[in-house]
Order: structure tokens, then C-alpha cells, then sequence
């Protein structure tokens, strides 16, 4: 079977059948203590109603439905309230079918933070922390995904990146299920930011900053990029 | 008329008061120990899962953030298991032919869904929240334990609800800063400093002491 075909739909994992909640069991391990115990006049008043009600809780198993799982899907074609998705741009980095260089919201500090955090967790165990692609999965046998850094990539739309979390590309799984679409675009901007690090020049610093850059630089042995003294 | 009980008994009855008081205690320790005891707390008892998963692996050695596999511990009530996608997007390149992991393709193959064994869990009549807990500064290692040292994963607490108090009373004991919470190595400072960042935090994140009893059985 190929595995490298890409799925789109999710198979949910499920927790095993109830007997193995704690409050199932312990709650017997209770009873055979009280008989031990002697105090036989507990057993009466021992009842599971209240531990284990009938209701769903996330994952939890059902005979109910063949395939074992108390979590539906909706209907094929459903839409949520709040899920309509009319914005070309936001849901699909495209603008009249065409990838285009633009983000669909403006990128501020805030944004740009938010992206490296879903970037570290989401992204570095392949792409590392500075886009390379030498990431502790790949170093353990994964096919290396090219550097971030190449010109092909640096030259790529935005919208590239989004289509690429979103759909997955190659050897890379679909992120869609894990990062929403707000956030894979704040990853696209923080990947522009580590392409940036890594060939920026010392004019595109603000004057005033300059000073703070040579004094660091000269703490430093020998002329690093500012892309690699993370 | 003469005495029904002879001079000697005097000793039996005083024995009898007090070895009633020490049966009575010892019973008392004995269910007490017992409670607490991993027989009936499933605490530190590994669980064998259908698939031998670990964190000590995946968390620890790979340094694989909690979020990438437990997704929805930051916006909902529950941490959650991940998918068979998730696990397939780093096995369907890699240990592929392991007999161990056959379960995943199974069920990646099948649509089946992967049967784990619960680890934690509480009675239907508590409400628990993860989301509130991460968002002001109770990192995972807390109730877990040293989860990336575990290659099964097992109950780090009692979770009986003197455990839950026992931090709702005072929170500053044990919370940590936001940008510490999914580190698996995290090391709590002494208990002096802990309690002054403690306060300090608590102040900052505005950390309540919920101990109304609707906060959890609603
Ligand atoms: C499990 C490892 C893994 C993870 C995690 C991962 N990727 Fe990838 N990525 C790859 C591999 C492998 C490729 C190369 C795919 C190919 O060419 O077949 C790739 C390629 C890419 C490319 C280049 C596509 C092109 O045009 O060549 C981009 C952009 C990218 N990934 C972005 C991301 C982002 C953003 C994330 C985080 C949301 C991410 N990746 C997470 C493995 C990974
Ligand atoms: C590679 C994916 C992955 C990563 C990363 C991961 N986990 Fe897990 N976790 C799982 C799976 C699969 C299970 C279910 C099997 C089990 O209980 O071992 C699980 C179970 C658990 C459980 C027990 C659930 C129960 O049944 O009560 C806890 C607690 C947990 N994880 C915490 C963490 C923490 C904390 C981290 C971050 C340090 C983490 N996990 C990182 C995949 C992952
Ligand atoms: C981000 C990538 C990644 C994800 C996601 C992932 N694994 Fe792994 N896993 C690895 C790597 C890498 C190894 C092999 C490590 C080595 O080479 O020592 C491995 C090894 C294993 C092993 C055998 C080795 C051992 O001793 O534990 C099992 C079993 C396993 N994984 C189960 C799972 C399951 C189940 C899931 C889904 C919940 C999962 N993995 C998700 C990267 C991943
Ligand atoms: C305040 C203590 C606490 C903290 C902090 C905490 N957990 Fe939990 N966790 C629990 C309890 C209690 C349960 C059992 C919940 C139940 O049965 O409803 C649980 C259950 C789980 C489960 C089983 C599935 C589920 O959602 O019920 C996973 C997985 C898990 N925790 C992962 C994590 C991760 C990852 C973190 C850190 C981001 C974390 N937990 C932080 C107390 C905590
Ligand atoms: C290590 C500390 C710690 C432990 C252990 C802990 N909590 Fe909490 N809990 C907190 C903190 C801190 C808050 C946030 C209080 C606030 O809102 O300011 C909180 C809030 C809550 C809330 C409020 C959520 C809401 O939406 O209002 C619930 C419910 C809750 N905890 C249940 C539990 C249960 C049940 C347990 C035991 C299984 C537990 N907690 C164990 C620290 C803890
Ligand atoms: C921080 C959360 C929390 C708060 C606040 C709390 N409880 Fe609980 N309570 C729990 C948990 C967790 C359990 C389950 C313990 C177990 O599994 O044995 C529990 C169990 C109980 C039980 C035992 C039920 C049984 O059949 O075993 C009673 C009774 C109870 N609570 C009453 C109260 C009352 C009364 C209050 C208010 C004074 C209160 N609780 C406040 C978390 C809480």
C-alpha cells in the first residue's frame, strides 16, 4: 500500500472501552474493599450512576455506530456557523485561481510572534529552527525538505507557503487539521521573516539600530549572517 | 451473690478497650493506605497500549512539542488524542516496516480508528478544563509528571480532589511562566523562589483561588 498518498480526511484515535476508565474500575476495586472491610451495610449504597453517565465525552467509544466512534462527521457539504469560506485569499492563497504574493490581513509584531510559535512547534522537527531543512526528524531517516533559502523559495509567493501547509506538498503531510487558517498565514510571514534573517544586508537596518548590531558583532568571533546567531 | 466475672478479667476488659482502639485505627490506616495505594489510584501504573507508544522517544529524545500531537489543549476542555494522520505524516516515511507500528497502518489503511487505553481519567460528575490551566501558567509536567521520561505513559497523581485543592488553595506554589508550560524539562526554582515568582505571577496572570464547589461539579 503507498502511504504517501495524501489523505485529506482525519481517522480520529478513540479511548478504549469504558471498563478501563479508572472510575469504572476502582470503583469495583472499592466494593471488593468494602466486602473486605466488612462493612457490608456500604455495598448498598455503592452505585455508578453519577461516575460513569450516560453521555459522550470527547473521544469516547459507542456500539452504537459501526465504526466505533461517538464523533461524527457532518454531512458532506454541511456548513458551519462561522465556516463559510467565500474569501479566495484567506482560505486558499489564490486569487482568481492564481497564487498570489499577498497576505489576506495585515502583518503586525503581534502576528509575527504568534507565527514563530506555531512555526517552532509545528515546523522546526523537519524544517529546523532556521528553515535549513535539517530539522531531529529528518536527522533520524525523513527525506530532507529543500532550505527555505533557496532562491526558488525566496522568490515563491506567499500564498505558496499557505497552499503548501494547507494541501501538504510531496513527502509532506496537510496541516490543515492542526493549524488554522489565520495561523498558517502568520507562519507564512514569519518564514519570510527567517528568509529575510538570512540575507539581509546592514542598509536595511534602521540608523538608529546600527549601533546595537556592531557591538554584537564584535562580542561575536567571527562575521556571522544575523540569520544564523539564533 | 457472689461475682460473675473473676478478679483476673479486669485485664481482658482493659485489653479489650484498648485493642478496640487500635483495631479501630489500624482499620482506618489500612483503608486510608489502601486508597491511596497505585492498586486503587492507577498512580505510576503503565498502561499497555496498542501500540507501544512513547514519550520518552517522541517528547523527550525528538523534542516533538506536546501541541503537535495534542492539538486542541490550548482552545478546549480536553487535550486529546491525535489521529492516525498525525502519527502517518513522520511513519509513512520512516520505521515503516516496524511490526510495531502495523496497529497505525491498520488503521490509517482501514479507517479504523486506534483504540488507546485511557491513563487519566476522572469520574463523569467533574468538570476539568485544560485549556484555563495552560492559558495561566500550569505547565503539563505539573499533573503529568517527567512525561519525556516515560517510554509508557502512566499517572503521574491521584487525581482524587484533594489533589485538585491542593493547588486551587495556593496556586502560587506551583504555577510557572506561560513560556514554560509545554517544556517537558522544566525545573521548578526552590520552594522559597518558587513561592516569590509564585506571587508574583499570580498577580500578573490574574490567577483566582477557585475552590467553590461549582466550579468543578457542575
Ligand atoms: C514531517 C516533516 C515535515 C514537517 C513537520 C513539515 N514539513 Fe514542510 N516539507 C517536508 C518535506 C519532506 C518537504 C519536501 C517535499 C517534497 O519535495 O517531496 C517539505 C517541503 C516544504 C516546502 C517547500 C515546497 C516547495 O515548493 O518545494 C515548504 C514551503 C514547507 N515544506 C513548509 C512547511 C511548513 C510551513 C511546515 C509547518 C506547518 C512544514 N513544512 C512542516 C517535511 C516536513
Ligand atoms: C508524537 C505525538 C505526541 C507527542 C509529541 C506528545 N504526545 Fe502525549 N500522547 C500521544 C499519544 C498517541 C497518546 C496515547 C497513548 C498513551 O497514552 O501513551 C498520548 C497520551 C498522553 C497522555 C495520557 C492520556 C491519557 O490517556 O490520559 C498525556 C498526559 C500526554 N500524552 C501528555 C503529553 C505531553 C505533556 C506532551 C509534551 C511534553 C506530549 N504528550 C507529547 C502522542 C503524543
Ligand atoms: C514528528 C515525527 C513523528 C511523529 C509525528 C510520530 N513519530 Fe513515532 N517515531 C519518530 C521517529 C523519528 C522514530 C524513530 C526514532 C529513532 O530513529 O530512534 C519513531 C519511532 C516510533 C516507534 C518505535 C520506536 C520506539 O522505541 O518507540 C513507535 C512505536 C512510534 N514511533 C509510534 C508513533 C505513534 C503511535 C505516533 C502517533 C501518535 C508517532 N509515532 C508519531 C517520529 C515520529
Ligand atoms: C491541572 C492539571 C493538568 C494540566 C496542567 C494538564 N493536564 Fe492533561 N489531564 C489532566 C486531567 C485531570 C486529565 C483527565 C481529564 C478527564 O478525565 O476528563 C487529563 C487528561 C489529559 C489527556 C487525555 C485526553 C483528555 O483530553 O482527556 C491528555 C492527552 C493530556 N491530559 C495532555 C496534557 C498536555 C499536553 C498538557 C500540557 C499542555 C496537560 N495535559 C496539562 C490534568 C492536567
Ligand atoms: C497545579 C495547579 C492546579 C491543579 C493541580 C488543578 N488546577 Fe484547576 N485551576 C488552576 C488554576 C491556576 C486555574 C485558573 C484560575 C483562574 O481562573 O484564575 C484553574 C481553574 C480551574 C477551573 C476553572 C475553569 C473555568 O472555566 O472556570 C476548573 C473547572 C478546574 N480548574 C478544575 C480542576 C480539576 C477538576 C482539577 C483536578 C483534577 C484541577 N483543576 C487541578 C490550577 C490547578
Ligand atoms: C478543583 C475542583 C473541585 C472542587 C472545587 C470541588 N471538587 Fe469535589 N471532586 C473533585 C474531583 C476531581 C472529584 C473526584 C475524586 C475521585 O475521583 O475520587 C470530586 C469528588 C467529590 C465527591 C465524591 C463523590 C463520590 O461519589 O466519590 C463529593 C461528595 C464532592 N466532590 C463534593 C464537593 C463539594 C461539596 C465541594 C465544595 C465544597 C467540592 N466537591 C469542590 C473536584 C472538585
Amino acid at each position: 500500500m503507498e502511504y504517501s498518498k495524501l489523505r485529506t480526511d482525519l481517522i480520529p484515535g478513540v479511548f478504549g472501552a469504558r471498563g478501563n476508565t479508572r472510575s469504572a474500575r476502582s470503583l469495583a476495586r472499592g466494593v471488593t474493599v468494602a466486602c473486605l472491610g466488612t462493612v457490608a451495610l456500604l455495598l448498598f449504597g455503592c452505585r455508578l450512576d453519577m461516575h460513569v453517565q450516560p453521555k459522550y465525552l470527547p473521544y469516547e467509544p459507542t456500539d452504537f455506530f459501526a465504526d466505533g466512534r461517538s464523533e461524527r462527521q457532518p454531512v458532506p457539504g454541511t456548513v458551519a456557523r462561522g465556516q463559510l469560506r467565500l474569501d479566495e485569499l484567506m482560505f486558499t492563497g489564490r486569487e482568481n485561481g492564481v497564487v498570489v504574493d499577498k497576505f489576506p490581513f495585515p502583518i503586525t509584531r503581534a502576528d509575527l510572534d504568534r507565527g514563530r510559535e506555531r512555526y517552532n512547534v509545528y515546523c522546526t522537527p523537519c524544517h529546523d529552527y532556521t528553515g535549513t531543512g535539517r530539522g531531529m526528524i529528518v536527522q533520524r531517516g525523513f527525506p530532507q525538505p529543500p532550505s527555505y533559502h533557496i532562491q526558488r523559495l525566496r522568490d515563491a509567493p506567499a500564498g505558496h507557503f499557505y497552499e503548501v501547509m494547507t494541501n501538504g506538498f510531496g513527502a509532506m503531510y496537510s496541516y490543515a487539521a492542526r493549524v488554522e487558517p489565520a495561523d498558517r498565514w502568520r507562519i507564512a510571514a514569519y518564514i519570510r521573516v527567517l528568509q529575510l534573517a538570512r540575507n539581509s544586508k546592514i542598509d536595511d537596518v534602521p540608523e538608529s539600530e546600527r549601533g546595537k548590531l556592531t557591538q554584537q558583532s564584535a562580542q561575536q568571533p567571527s562575521g556571522q549572517s544575523m540569520g544564523q546567531s539564533r | 451473690m457472689a461475682q460473675i466475672f473473676h478478679r483476673s478479667t479486669n485485664f481482658i476488659s482493659r485489653l479489650s478497650i484498648y485493642g478496640a482502639v487500635v483495631i479501630i485505627g489500624a482499620l482506618g490506616y489500612a483503608l486510608y493506605a489502601i486508597a491511596m495505594s497505585p492498586w486503587y489510584t492507577d498512580q505510576n501504573v503503565k498502561r499497555q497500549q496498542p501500540v507501544p507508544f512513547s514519550h520518552r522517544h517522541h517528547a523527550g529524545e525528538l523534542g516533538i512539542d506536546c501541541r503537535y500531537c495534542h492539538t486542541s489543549v490550548e482552545k478546549s476542555s480536553f487535550a486529546g488524542v491525535p489521529p492516525t494522520q498525525t502519527c502517518m505524516t513522520c511513519h509513512s516515511q520512516i520505521w515503516t516496516n516496524a511490526s510495531m507500528l502495523e496497529p497505525v497502518r491498520a488503521s490509517y489503511r482501514d479507517d479504523k480508528s486506534i483504540e488507546w487505553i485511557r491513563v487519566n481519567a476522572l469520574p463523569d460528575f467533574v468538570y476539568f478544563d485544560h485549556s484555563i490551566h495552560v492559558a495561566k501558567g500550569v505547565g503539563c509536567t505539573t499533573c503529568h509528571g517527567q512525561i519525556a521520561e516515560m517510554p509508557l505513559t502512566e499517572r503521574a497523581g491521584t487525581l482524587y480532589m484533594s489533589w485538585c485543592l491542593e493547588c486551587h488553595r495556593q496556586p502560587e506554589k506551583y504555577v510557572r511562566p506561560k513560556s514554560e508550560v509545554f517544556n517537558p524539562y522544566y525545573e521548578p526554582p526552590s520552594a522559597g523562589e518558587q513561592l516569590k515568582m509564585g506571587k508574583k505571577l499570580v498577580a500578573e496572570y490574574n490567577i483566582k483561588s477557585l475552590q467553590t464547589c461549582s466550579t468543578c461539579h457542575r
